[in-house]
């Protein structure tokens, strides 16, 4: 039940949005239906936390065995906890915007939503595709309407990346398919022997798509633009949630399943990972635009994720899981402070921008506050899954280059002090360069939304133990399996 | 055996109709009507009602592939004429003898998805071409239509020397024109059988549109009346789809691993030149042109795997496709200029076209929850199961990617551009064609959702 009802409250909503008449209605209702999904998943996560309410199967397409099977499970459970945190405030932040055809405009963005929530949830492989290319529409009918100058060429490019991704994915899908008896299941994929050999090409099938959408260097290059000519809420819900599916697939579909390849090849994807990462740190160094800087300091921590992913044993993996939740907080609270300048101020050239401090001294605090969670100071939440990361780096049993890799990942932790503390530097101190235009977008809702996060950032730092817990058990399971199929 | 009947007799009915009615409506709807009747009469046979016990000498077979087929094809045409009766009126005068050419091209389809014998599939093949060259050229005072009909004709009436000559060989080799004695013919006359298969493929792939025998399709598709083009298009190149899965299915079953080579290198040539071709038009009906040799290349597939799996992706490809194409020519009539910047602002003027719109060119690009993604997916799996190289189904999935790329150029005129001049227009359209318009679309949704609907009567 639970586990259908998230997937079902933001599309029955999204779908009714369309018919709403002016904006006022819109937001309303957007925002209630996020904070029911908020509610339900919460409640999976507690009260009702039975495998009976966790788990929808029914017959689906009979005669090609797959099933529409959703299940809240497993690393599963974090990754909807941080979809359902996020669109409330993504929606708070976002409401004193003002937006042509709000009504179509929160729709999408709700339709999005399920679509992510499939993503999460579907244990049928056909499904999880089914969810993967759904989640994709909604997100760029809304790049397109409501981006910036550039946003069709933009959206177009991101959106055939991923598509070209997505279908090389079919094809693995297919082929897995046919090594596997004819199922989708992931328990039944999940009790087949798949010979290394045909894993190690398999893999690639998959990882391909996965990596466009995380996205590891090369196939980074969609990723700046995209976050620059978005509307702010959509780079939220891009950046803070859907990248996060190309981390939570390899967690659910491909570690598991292409264990021997995961080993085979963890070295090159390290090597990527550590080239992309430190090219997106360097290059946030030199970028003037505010939202082009966070999106390369995402591609780095992004990056950081993938890497302490393929280190293949529990610190390194608990860690991940544990950032991509922080992360997803964490960026949608930097994507805040970014919109809420620029809507001031009138612009997010850092060059343009000075002595903000003195202007708005609560916005100051907040985005410091966030901004050192963003490179992981101790007492924020970053810091612990950071931590965490590099411990499982420096252990990690499967690579010859523990050493190299940690110091490597370690010198982008230093470079993205170096970007993010300049920022602050030249943004919020110095002499004042620009007055605020027009209305204050300081609002109550955006205050509310940054005090949830900074809460979040704080609590989360001190006392992660609980959202760890979540995940044990299932970072185990995979671990497990991996370690039986060596 | 209904639909052949009944639709000959339908179309002699349409063409005396036009002495006899003067009213334009009446014809119409009298077109529609007979077309609604042949629909049930076939899903009568279907059920096993069959109304005519002819003994046939085994020429004629009727399975219940080919009479679901029928029921896709003539659901596709009743849509169509729904659509577009009002527009078949724009083309000429004689609009009594345009649905009775339709009907006759109907009759020709139920031949072709029933024969048994290699006359028979020729008689299918002349029966459904002759009234499409005369479609073609039906605006006889444009000269481009009346250089696509002679061009049109001139290329077919080769294709079928060349598919009749592939007869004759065969028929020396075997000895017979039935499928089923060849399937099991002694390979006595071993180059002669080649030769004439050879032949007949060629002449197929012809007729199918596929590379490299696909030179007419742009300047024919281009030049007739868009109202034929649609049904050209759609309904008639699926019929001639499962004509040729059959004929691969039988005749050239004996030695099929021999000519999955040339399969092959004629799936890549057309989708390679179908997609990379579409991205350089600048007319959207050439587009869809194009779009339709690369959509074959995909329904190619199905002979590559001629397993119940691919029939049973032929089926649903044949719906997806023909519904999807029918849709979005329907709304190209309507539009005052055929280029994608006519496209521009349709969302502001006409929100319900727009949308509808978009869910048929997504399903043409084969994006889920749209009929389209599974109709690709089954013609990959069946691809994959009958043993095709990886790479071939790779090549295909990119060509995939290629033409989101030309389906998406007409959501971004119709979405995100703004109509820079005032002469753009659309003509104005009635509550009845938006309301057919939505109730195809979610035909089309639906059988994104649960394909296996379309087959479950296959079975029984």
């Amino acid at each position: 039940m639970i586990a259908v009802l998230l997937f079902l409250v933001p599309l029955i909503s999204g779908i009714l949005l369309f018919a709403t008449k002016n904006a006022q209605q819109a937001k309303m209702l957007a925002l209630l239906a996020a904070i029911a999904t908020l509610v339900v998943s919460l409640l999976g996560l507690t009260a009702l936390k039975q495998p009976a309410y966790l788990e929808f199967d029914v017959a689906w397409l009979t005669g090609i065995n797959s099933r529409f099977h959703l299940k809240l499970d497993g690393i599963g459970q974090l990754v909807c906890l941080l979809t359902a945190i996020s669109f409330p405030l993504i929606i708070l932040s976002a409401w004193n915007n003002e937006y042509s055809k709000p009504n179509n405009f929160f729709g999408l963005l709700l339709l999005s939503q399920a679509g992510l929530m499939g993503v999460f949830l579907s244990v049928d492989l056909l499904l999880f595709y089914f969810f993967w290319e759904l989640a994709l529409i909604p997100v760029y009918f809304l790049c397109s309407g409501w981006g910036g100058e550039k946003r069709i060429a933009v959206t177009f490019k991101f959106f055939i990346y991923t598509f070209v991704g997505s279908l090389i994915m079919l094809v693995g899908i297919i082929a897995l398919y046919f090594q596997c008896n004819e199922t989708f299941d992931l328990k039944i994929i999940l009790s087949q022997k798949i010979d290394p050999q045909v894993q190690n090409w398999l893999f690639w099938f998959f990882f391909v798509a996965f990596a466009i959408k995380m996205p590891v260097w090369p196939f980074h290059t969609w990723q700046p633009d995209t976050y620059e000519q978005s509307p702010t809420p959509v780079t939220m819900v891009l950046s803070g949630i859907m990248v996060k599916m190309g981390l939570f697939a390899v967690i659910r579909w491909v570690a598991p399943v292409f264990s021997s390849a995961f080993y085979q090849w963890g070295d090159t994807i390290s090597l990527l990972c550590i080239v992309g990462m430190l090219y997106a740190s360097v290059v946030a160094i030199k970028q003037d635009d505010l939202k082009r800087l966070i999106a390369y300091s995402s591609i780095a921590h992004i990056g950081l994720m993938c890497l302490a992913l393929f280190a293949s044993n529990k610190s390194g993996m608990q860690g991940a899981v544990l950032q991509m939740f922080v992360h997803g907080i964490n960026i949608i609270g930097l994507w805040i402070v970014a919109n809420t300048i620029e809507q001031n101020y009138g612009t997010r050239k850092i060059s343009e921008l000075g002595g903000l401090a003195q202007q708005a001294p609560t916005l100051t605090i907040m985005l410091v506050i966030i901004a050192l969670a963003n490179i992981a100071l101790p007492l924020t939440n970053a810091f612990v899954g950071e931590f965490m990361m590099f411990n499982g780096m420096l252990s990690s049993k499967i690579t010859r280059y523990n050493e190299l890799d940690t110091v490597l990942a370690g010198l982008c932790i230093i470079l993205a002090a170096v970007y993010t503390l300049n920022m602050i530097k030249q943004v919020f101190y110095g002499a004042v360069k620009r007055e605020a235009v027009g209305n204050n977008a300081f609002t109550m809702p955006v205050k509310l939304a940054l005090t949830v996060i900074i809460v979040l950032i704080l609590v989360m730092g001190v006392y992660p133990k609980p959202f760890l817990d979540l995940t044990n058990e299932a970072v185990d399971a995979v671990l497990n399996r991996m370690i039986t199929v060596k | 055996m209904n639909a052949i009947i009944f639709s000959a007799i339908f179309g002699v009915v349409m063409m005396f109709s036009g002495v006899f009615f003067s009213s334009k409506q009446l014809i119409r709807n009298l077109a529609i009507g007979l077309m609604a009747a042949l629909l049930v009469l076939n899903a009568a046979e279907l059920q096993g009602y069959g109304l005519f016990d002819i003994n046939l000498n085994n020429m004629l077979h009727f399975t219940s592939f080919g009479l679901v087929f029928n029921c896709i094809a003539f659901a596709a045409t009743f849509i169509y004429l729904l659509l577009s009766a009002r527009d078949i009126e724009q083309v000429g005068v004689n609009l009594a003898e345009y649905f009775a050419l339709i009907f006759f091209i109907l009759c020709g389809v139920g031949i072709a998805t029933s024969f048994n014998s290699l006359l028979m599939l020729f008689l299918a093949i002349e029966i459904i071409s002759i009234p499409l060259y005369i479609l073609t050229g039906s605006d006889k005072r444009n000269l481009k239509s009346n250089e696509a009909s002679l061009k049109y004709f001139l290329m077919g009436a080769f294709s079928t020397g060349i598919m009749l000559m592939g007869i004759a060989l065969i028929y020396g080799a075997t000895g017979t024109f039935s499928l089923d004695a060849i399937a099991t013919a002694t390979k006595g006359f071993e180059t002669l059988l080649t030769g004439g298969l050879l032949l007949l493929l060629i002449a197929m792939s012809f007729k199918v549109s596929a590379a490299p025998f696909h030179f007419w399709t742009p300047d024919v598709y281009d030049g007739a009346p868009t109202v034929f083009t649609s049904f050209m298009a759609t309904i008639v190149k699926a019929a001639i789809f499962a004509a040729f899965i059959k004929l691969f299915e039988k005749a050239y079953l004996p030695s099929v691993a021999s000519w999955k080579a040339a399969l092959t290198f004629i799936i890549v040539a057309t989708l390679f030149i179908g997609n990379i071709t579409a991205v350089f038009q600048q007319s959207v009906k050439r587009m869809l042109a194009y779009s339709s040799i690369a959509q074959a290349g995909f329904m190619l597939f199905a002979l590559f795997g001629y397993s119940d799996f691919g029939k049973e992706g032929i089926l649903l490809y044949a719906a997806a496709y023909s519904a999807a194409t029918i849709g979005i020519f329907a709304i190209l009539l309507k539009m005052s200029d055929y280029t994608f910047d006519g496209y521009n602002g349709l969302a502001k003027r006409e929100p319900v076209l727009a949308f509808v719109n978009t869910i048929f060119l997504l399903s043409l690009a084969g994006i889920p929850l749209t009929a389209g993604f599974f109709a690709k997916y089954y013609m990959l799996v069946a691809a994959v199961k009958s043993g095709a190289s990886l790479w071939l189904v790779i090549f295909a999935v990119l060509c995939a990617a290629v033409s989101v790329y030309y389906y998406f150029r007409v959501i971004q005129a119709m979405y995100f551009k703004t109509a820079t001049t005032e002469d753009v227009t659309t003509a104005p359209v009635t509550i009845n064609f938006k309301v057919i318009l939505i109730v195809l679309a979610a035909i089309i949704v639906l059988l994104g959702l649960f394909p296996h609907w379309l087959f479950t009567k296959v079975y029984f």
